[in-house]
């Protein structure tokens, strides 16, 4: 029996905004418990909610992030459920008239490009947080009103590696919008994950299985395979799949059941009554699409047809919004781009890797690493010497008074080589015979023996166009 | 002393003129509410320290010329939240809750240095037509002790009616500020939906809510209300429109000359007392001898607004309601094992019959398979009522009629059965689900016992139902008479 | 008289809003609610047909507030007022089902 698979994907955004979606509790992490709550967060007898400007703003430019129609005429709903996080014991959020609907994102497995649809995305709040311990349970309403967007795919989506990939293409964008870090070890991209399995052919869906605990795209990918697999063995040997929550375990790879699900949940969702509907203007829309931050898409294509990279340079540059605008700025600088590129995908990277930063956190600067490219673009230092001002920079140094106070400038000047030159020749009669056998690593050998006797410090370039010349004369 | 002669006017002018002081006169207030309240019940709590505390700063100051509010004593219904000072809604499951903030209604008042007395009885979450819901104490008729004194604001207006405080708040979900008023023969004024702020009201039916004055004269009672009116940050449901000074506008000129005045024949259809069908014809007849025209009009889906409300506020309450679940503050259930218990114990045992019966109707109402039917289906009706009004207000500036079918019944007498409890409020309701501004008026008696007329206006046009029961007033004297409280007066 | 509400059906809305109700009080509330969600049933006589629902009279539309954010300063006096705290938290017995919690 051959079977295809059908994953939706619910990921929550958790918005970067000042203050909370219907309070204006200051969204801040790692303060004391419930200290950044008021009588809204606790769902305090009479509290009515206000709504976030901010928020809307981040929906409707989540909603053209996402090639989705933006509904203009729009209100939340509640959903009612008793949890200890979840203070009124509804939660906020938009399920009638969600703020954006029917958008899609281009994912890519192995080059073979594919749109995926979008269901819908609504904004909402979060709920507080739950420790748990031995008799008693401990909450903290800081996170409670925090503003989410929920981003719903369509039943597009065909397999653990397309899932991944959908899951990496919608990160990006949202990142590039600037709207969240969407970092999943954070907590600001969670997801919730459904996949069901049905023999080719048939018309109905499979019946869901709802996974949890995925704390990573890589978790995501490998909970699926195990699901898909299990679902699948589950038919073939006659039984049928259940309705039911399972528990990706992180060190064996399985998914482990967690509850059966009898029949669905009764949220008894109706219309906020305490918020006035939202009628979404043109001009607003146009404003925050005029605004938007360029999408990695278009950054791609101009970095290929305008700047000359590659394919493969032009994807890695634009992995995070952060990257990608400091390429920009530098290019803008008249950095060569490639360059530009190779640094920022080699030293750079390989800094912020060793020293577990982001690119914001360190000294690095378009100007300095401009400055340094420039410099090389110009001959005054050497590719070699650009490794030791490269460390320089990330200490925050100015690149030309570092390069000068170092003198660490390049010998490029002729009347000063072509006497070091004849030296080695003179030196080194068998790498000349060589040489006139047609052995062209001898020309390696004897730039290295040249660039140890000027330190350094002599201009490769120049010194093989010189040596060339001699060996030839 | 009491207040049954002293209007805001005549007591400030008292207060400008140092005839008393602000200590005085609070002191004398709380003497005579002791002095009384064992009879009426109408405060559950008393706030006294504060209040004398805040009488010498307002003495220390002296009392402005132009601030008509300064040193008056106030009653607060105990759904308002006051910082600092208990608030209860009247439910066990918030016995011992003390808020940390105060409501925008009370932080206006205090702005206009009044003085808060304390906190008046009410059903239970304001669910209820008799103050008999309420988990503490039974709150008696001004005018008969063993009458009901209507609800759910009926501390508030038992209070007024007897003397005990120039003005008190209520709310008004689907007539509980009018019909309390109505059956203590005083004023009460339902304002415009989001004429005056929430926030700060413990929540009942969101949508239907609006806090106002009960007074004993209108011009008071318009007094009071600018000053409480307004939009409020906290209350995006409140409205940006202008306040008028209410009461200005009726030294300006109350003649409701010319004035066309809808009389609905389904308010005084079967089901309406005799004596209250006569008043409202007397009164329509006062305001035809004072130049207005009265026409019979129809409000054809009037009967239609019981069930719709009932659906509608049960909802929104259940959902409202969810908040207090023994976690986060108020009564939490000793006896428990696991959360479950936390949940189900505490609210269990928390929340009385009345309330859990609105809370089983509306959690029913939004229930999965039960959503289109019930709920939506009383969202579209409510439709159809508010269209009915625009027809009838379009070529009417207000709508007149009774408050309630019958006088103030007895006590007990319909607590035992729901239904002849909400029928109870069939001509008060469709005003709230329109969300227009509703005033009951003092209109006659019937076996001593007061009998009110409701005047019900254009959206935010509260101004023409105060000239047009200023008018009335001046003309009858049916605000004049007073209730017998054991041989005082 | 028809049922439109069971007494099983009561236990289950029960059961939605977190109450208990005794198999006395059950008797007596459940025809009550069936009488009364028979008083519902009567609006099924007026024609809704194309009628959109109302759910909010305000007059106000698009009110929102700016990004700004405010400190209230109330958290102390919260705790104050939990049943239940514990070194800043909101103490609670165990949660059990664990399942809602991310």
């Amino acid at each position: 029996m051959n079977f295809e698979t059908t994953i939706g994907l619910e990921v929550h955004v958790e918005l970067k905004t000042h203050s909370k979606i219907f309070s204006p509790s200051a969204v801040e992490f790692g303060d004391d418990p419930n200290a950044n709550t008021n009588v809204i967060d606790w769902g305090y007898p009479g509290v009515l909610p206000t709504t976030n400007k901010g928020v809307v703003a981040d929906g409707i430019i989540a909603a053209l992030a996402l090639h989705a129609t933006v509904e203009q005429h729009t209100h939340f709903d509640r959903k009612n459920y008793f949890y200890p996080d979840n203070p009124k014991a509804y939660q906020i959020t938009q399920a009638d008239r969600p703020i954006g609907h029917d958008g899609w994102i281009e994912i890519d497995v192995d080059g073979v490009k594919k749109k995926v649809g979008i269901e819908e995305m609504h904004i909402e709040e979060d709920a507080g947080k739950n420790t748990h311990e031995k008799d008693y349970s401990y909450v903290d309403l800081n996170r409670q009103g925090t503003a989410l967007i929920e981003i719903v795919s369509k039943p597009d989506i065909a397999s653990p590696a397309e899932a991944y990939a959908y899951l990496e293409a919608l990160r990006q964008r949202i990142q590039f919008t600037g709207i969240s870090d969407v970092k999943m070890e954070e907590g600001s991209m969670r997801v919730d994950v459904n996949i069901s399995v049905r023999p080719i052919g048939q018309k109905k869906f499979g019946t869901k299985a709802e996974l949890k605990n995925l704390n990573s795209f890589n978790y995501v990918r490998r909970g699926l395979e195990y699901e898909e697999q299990r679902q699948q063995k589950v038919l073939m040997s006659g039984g049928s799949v259940r309705q039911e929550t399972r528990r990706f375990d992180e060190t064996t790879g399985e998914t482990i059941l967690m509850r059966v699900k009898e029949g669905a949940d009764d949220y008894r969702y109706f219309p906020e009554p305490d918020l006035p509907a939202l009628n979404i203007s043109d001009d607003w829309i146009q404003e925050l699409d005029a605004n938007m931050p360029e999408m990695p898409g278009k950054r791609r294509d101009r970095y290929v047809n305008e700047l000359g990279l590659t394919d493969y340079d032009a994807m890695v540059l634009t992995q995070t919004k952060e990257m990608s605008d400091f390429f920009d700025a530098t290019v803008a600088l008249k950095a060569d781009p490639k360059i530009a590129s190779n640094y920022l995908q080699g030293d750079v990277n390989a800094y912020l890797n060793d020293n577990q930063v982001d690119l914001s956190a360190t000294k690095l600067t378009p100007e300095h690493l401009a400055g340094m490219i420039n410099l090389i673009s110009d001959g005054t230092i050497s590719t070699k010497m650009a490794k030791k001002v490269f460390k320089a920079l990330t200490d925050g140094e100015e690149p030309k008074a570092y390069v000068e106070a170092h003198g660490l400038v390049q010998l490029s000047d002729p009347a000063k080589l072509q006497p070091i030159i004849d030296d080695v020749l003179a030196a080194n009669p068998q790498s000349i015979e060589d040489f006139n056998n047609g052995k062209q690593r001898a020309v390696g050998y004897l730039v290295g023996q040249i660039m140890k006797q000027t330190h350094g410090q002599a201009n490769p370039t120049v010194v093989n166009q010189l040596l060339i010349a001699s060996l030839k004369g | 002393m009491n207040y049954f002669d002293k209007d805001l006017a005549s007591l400030h002018d008292d207060l400008v003129n140092k005839k008393m002081s602000v200590r005085e006169l609070t002191q004398e207030t709380f003497a005579n509410v002791k002095a009384t309240d064992a009879k009426i019940g109408a405060f559950l709590t008393l706030n006294e320290d504060a209040a004398l505390k805040q009488a010498d700063a307002i003495d220390a100051d002296g009392v402005a010329a132009d601030n008509p509010l300064a040193g008056i004593a106030i009653g607060v219904k105990d759904n308002i939240v006051t910082k600092g000072l208990k608030t209860t809604a009247s439910s066990k499951i918030l016995a011992n809750f003390t808020p940390v903030y105060d409501a925008t209604v009370v932080e206006k008042l205090t702005a206009a240095k009044t003085i808060t007395i304390g906190k008046t009885n009410m059903d239970e979450f304001a669910m209820g037509g008799s103050t008999e819901t309420s988990a503490f104490q039974t709150t008696k008729n001004a005018w008969d002790q063993t009458k009901v004194p209507g609800g759910s604001s009926g501390g508030s207006a038992a209070a007024v009616a007897s003397g005990q405080v120039p003005v008190a708040f209520g709310s008004d979900t689907g007539g509980s500020i009018r019909q309390p008023a109505s059956f203590n023969g005083i004023v009460g004024m339902k304002p415009t939906y989001g004429r005056v702020s929430r926030w700060g009201l413990i929540a009942f039916g969101s949508s239907l809510d609006q806090i106002g004055p009960i007074t004993r004269t209108i011009k008071d009672n318009a007094t009071v209300l600018s000053a409480i009116a307004g939009h409020d940050k906290h209350d995006l449901t409140s409205s940006d429109k202008a306040v008028p000074d209410f009461a200005a506008g009726l030294n300006e000129g109350t003649s409701v000359k010319g004035m066309r005045i809808g009389l609905p024949k389904e308010f005084l259809a079967e089901g309406v007392d005799d004596d209250v069908r006569k008043a409202i014809l007397a009164a329509a007849d006062t305001y035809r001898q004072l130049g207005a025209t009265v026409d019979e009009v129809s409000l054809p889906h009037n009967q239609y607004g019981v069930a719709a409300y009932y659906i509608i506020a049960s909802s929104e309450a259940s959902s409202n309601l969810q908040r207090f679940d023994g976690i986060r503050y108020g009564y939490r259930a000793q006896d428990v094992k696991n959360l479950e218990d936390v949940y189900v114990k505490s609210r269990s045992e928390g929340f009385g019959d009345e309330v859990k019966r609105r809370i089983m109707l509306g959690t029913f109402s939004l229930s999965a398979g039960f959503y289109d039917a019930y709920f939506l289906k009383a969202a579209k009706v409510r439709t159809v009522i508010l269209n009915d009004f625009k027809a009838v207000l379009k070529d009417h500036d207000f709508i007149m009629g009774p408050v309630a079918p019958t006088p103030a019944f007895g006590l007990g007498d319909e607590l035992m059965d729901p239904i002849t409890m909400y029928m109870n409020d069939v001509l008060t309701i469709p005003v709230n689900l329109a969300g227009l501004p509703g005033l009951a008026v003092p209109a006659g008696f019937s076996n001593n016992l007061p009998v009110g007329m409701q005047l019900i206006g254009r959206p935010f046009d509260e101004g023409t139902l105060y000239k047009a029961g200023y008018a009335f007033e001046q003309n009858t004297d049916f605000h004049s008479r007073l209730p017998k409280l054991g041989g005082q007066n | 008289m028809a049922d439109r509400i069971t007494r099983e059906q009561v236990q289950h809305v029960a059961g939605l809003a977190k109450l208990e109700f005794t198999d006395t009080q059950l008797d007596a509330f459940t025809p009550q609610l069936d009488d009364i969600i028979g008083l519902f049933e009567t609006l099924s006589e007026v024609d809704t047909e194309g009628v959109e629902a109302t759910t909010n009279v305000s007059d106000q539309l698009n009110v929102m507030r700016e990004d700004v954010a405010e400190d209230w300063g109330q958290s102390a006096a919260l705790l104050d007022n939990a049943p239940d705290a514990e070194r800043g938290y909101i103490k609670v017995p165990a949660i059990i089902d664990e399942s809602e919690d991310d």
